[in-house]
């Protein structure tokens, strides 16, 4: 699995339900895991204060949704409010991803684990507690076949006894995530203009600008 | 129109309006550290882009280095050595600043961009660190970013910005004695949750708020953040100007001039429009201390633990139990009586020199709790320095606590410094969340006269007892 932006239209997968409000990022991958300067090699520390039974173990916690055989090859995350929040590491998003997490469905999600999604491929969905409830429900009996499909184009949840979910996302997310697309690629168009408003804004504000 | 300071900021720094929501806004400075800062400069030369004014960026040694008298490359954490001698590498490749082991400016990155003047009032500065908004005491829009956008901001100059909302946050009248900037935030996050924020940047304001010094007023602002918001900030005054004035990286000259005329105009203008407003009478707040997991499960120091089953929302109910089993706690229990293990004084939130001062006055000719380990991590070499030449160090160590080096240290656990798996720690450091300062250490956070308190009695104890 990789933790590149590869493109996300549609999406089916095995949903497991993290419903709890306010899942931090060190919850996601506590800081001891994150032990290579490097974006890989960080599945395995994902959520590793509750999915192993020791601190820096990995003896499995049978106690843990993710270590159920009945999710297994879960790609899909029902969550909480405020999902992400805490700490700005990007870590906790390629975990999600090197551990095989495309879509992530949430009430709201912290605002900088929010935009590292974007940037790498994880589709981050919000919709209300509600349907998010009705979501886990519909899926609980036997999440290995009662997939949600995520359409991304239409910006919908359908779940297999035909309920519908209608989510919004920004036009510049969704583009992004549609086309797998680079953020800095994109601005990087822009230079022209970032050069005249940096040769201007000298002009007025020098006292900003070091070294010169 | 009249504007509010978001709009000032935003608008001085806006290359281009994108669409509706979005505008690419001009990075002034950039700061890196030795924990993402080498992932991104790695990322980025292996993507053959470069680093477009590396005389606006600067990075520190901060989240992994070892804080123990006497420390190398090697840190508690047995890979750690490898993110610091990354980090030197490519910020050498990249021609950037770097405050690196054994400079006399090291320190942690909010600390040290404040304490040189690299962070200035009207600047915007990012951090790929989500405390980066502690900027916003001096008035500058400061906000955390992950890695990818920290490549896109040294790459671009530039960041893709959403629009954020504005909300002004007034604290009218005056504190307490024994009750700091800590205890504000503290009290606005318990009272609005800690999703409060969440979509707005925050304007601090009213006379609590301008009576508070600039470093009180970076603790204010550092946890804007664990109340969701993308960053908080209060309007530059003549005590920031004061505070600047003469700061190695400061301007001077005609140019300090030229700021100075500008920072006079950071206001929010009278009649300016606010998308949403809290008023706190801060004679209202407590000494405050966290009881769970989040910084929202916190309380003033003389309440009992909350009960979960009184709380209306299943799933808030469900957060509280939860909590409570993992800090071993019972609904009822007075806080000021819970006994605790060890009390740290650190981190970007309560570090600097006026936070040593006031627990140091406390701790004055006093001793800890026996049985309480006690450490205190100054946030920079610089206020480490400044400290040892007033003689902090020493109240410290003959109250019974151990005086370190600068970094991060127990803040959390990267670098694998910990007060040992399960202890009750009391804490000046910014986030209780489960494990953040080491195995299943339950973590209550409050100010540094809080915490020394509790280091005297060996329990979470109110500073007013002390006064
Ligand atoms: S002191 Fe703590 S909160 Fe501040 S930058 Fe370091 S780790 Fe982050």
């Amino acid at each position: 699995m990789s933790t590149s932006n590869a493109p996300i239209v549609r999406h089916s997968g095995v949903a497991a339900p993290l419903l709890q409000a306010n899942i931090d990022t060190d919850v996601i991958i506590p800081s001891r895991e994150m032990k290579i300067v490097s974006k890989e090699g960080l599945g395995e520390g994902l959520f590793a204060n509750w999915r192993y039974t020791l601190p820096g173990g990995r003896e499995a916690n049978p106690d843990f949704i993710l270590n159920q055989t009945a999710y297994r090859n879960t790609s899909i995350l029902l969550c909480g409010n405020n999902f992400g929040c805490g700490s700005s590491r990007e870590h906790a998003v390629w975990a999600l991803r090197e551990y095989g997490i495309r879509v992530l469905i949430a009430p709201s999600f912290g605002a900088i684990f929010y935009n590292n999604c974007i940037n790498n491929g994880l589709l981050p969905v919000v919709l209300d507690e509600d349907a998010i409830r009705e979501i886990a429900a519909a899926c609980t009996d036997n999440p290995q076949t009662q997939q949600p499909l995520i359409n991304l184009e239409e910006q919908s949840v359908t779940l297999l006894n035909g309920s519908q979910y209608e989510f919004s996302i920004e036009a510049a997310a969704k583009h992004m995530l549609i086309n797998g697309l680079d953020q800095i690629g994109l601005s990087l168009q822009h230079a022209a203009d970032i050069e005249a408003f940096e040769a201007g804004d000298r002009d007025q504000r020098g006292w900003a600008y070091l070294g010169v | 129109m009249a504007k509010n300071l978001l709009d000032k900021l935003l608008d001085s720094h806006t290359v281009k309006t994108l669409d509706a929501d979005h505008r690419m806004i001009y990075i002034d400075r950039i700061f890196l550290h030795e924990r993402t800062g080498s992932i991104a400069l790695k990322s980025l030369a292996a993507s053959n882009r470069t680093v477009q004014r590396p005389e606006q960026v600067f990075c520190t040694m901060d989240h992994i280095v070892d804080t123990h008298p006497g420390r190398g490359d090697k840190t508690q954490m047995p890979s750690g050595h490898l993110f610091i001698e990354a980090t030197r590498h490519s910020t050498a490749q990249a021609g950037i600043r770097l405050f690196d082991i054994g400079d006399a400016n090291q320190g942690i990155a909010h600390v040290v961009s404040a304490e040189q003047g690299i962070a200035l009032p009207g600047c915007t500065m990012v951090c790929p660190d989500s405390h980066t908004c502690t900027l916003g005491g001096l008035g500058a829009l400061a906000w955390g970013i992950g890695s990818t956008e920290a490549e896109h901001a040294l790459a671009t100059k530039t960041l893709v910005l959403k629009k954020a909302q504005a909300m002004r946050v007034t604290f009218n009248g005056k504190l307490s004695a024994g009750v700091t900037a800590k205890d504000m935030i503290l009290h606005l996050i318990a009272a609005h949750g800690a999703n409060g924020g969440a979509g707005f940047a925050v304007e601090f304001c009213g006379e609590a708020v301008r009576e508070l010094s600039i470093e009180a007023r970076m603790t204010l602002c550092n946890m804007a953040v664990e109340f969701s918001a993308v960053t908080g900030f209060v309007a530059p005054d003549e005590k920031t100007i004061a505070y600047v004035k003469g700061r190695p990286y400061a301007p001077t000259g005609e140019r300090w001039d030229q700021a100075v005329a500008h920072w006079r105009t950071l206001q929010s203008d009278p009649g300016a429009r606010f998308d949403h407003e809290i008023v706190i009478d801060a004679g209202s707040i407590e000494p405050s201390v966290s009881w769970g997991t989040n910084p929202q499960h916190s309380m003033g120091v003389s309440h009992p633990v909350p009960s979960p089953s009184e709380n209306p929302e299943a799933e808030v109910r469900s957060a509280m139990e939860k909590a409570q089993r993992y800090m071993q706690l019972e609904p009822g229990q007075k806080l000021n009586s819970i006994a605790i293990d060890a009390a740290f004084i650190g981190s970007c939130t309560n570090s600097r020199i006026s936070d040593l001062r006031a627990a140091a006055a406390m701790l004055k000719g006093k001793r800890i709790a026996p049985g309480v380990a006690a450490v205190c991590v100054p946030g920079s070499s610089q206020v480490k320095q400044m400290a040892e030449a007033e003689g902090l160090h020493q109240v410290f160590i003959d109250a019974g606590f151990e005086w370190r080096e600068s970094g991060c240290s127990m803040c959390f656990y990267a670098g694998g410094e910990t007060f040992g798996e399960g202890k009750r720690v009391i804490s000046s450091t910014n986030r209780n969340f489960e494990g953040r300062q080491g195995p299943k250490v339950k973590t209550h956070i409050a100010s540094p006269l809080t915490v020394a308190a509790s280091a005297l009695t060996g329990r979470i104890t109110d500073p007013r007892d002390f006064l």
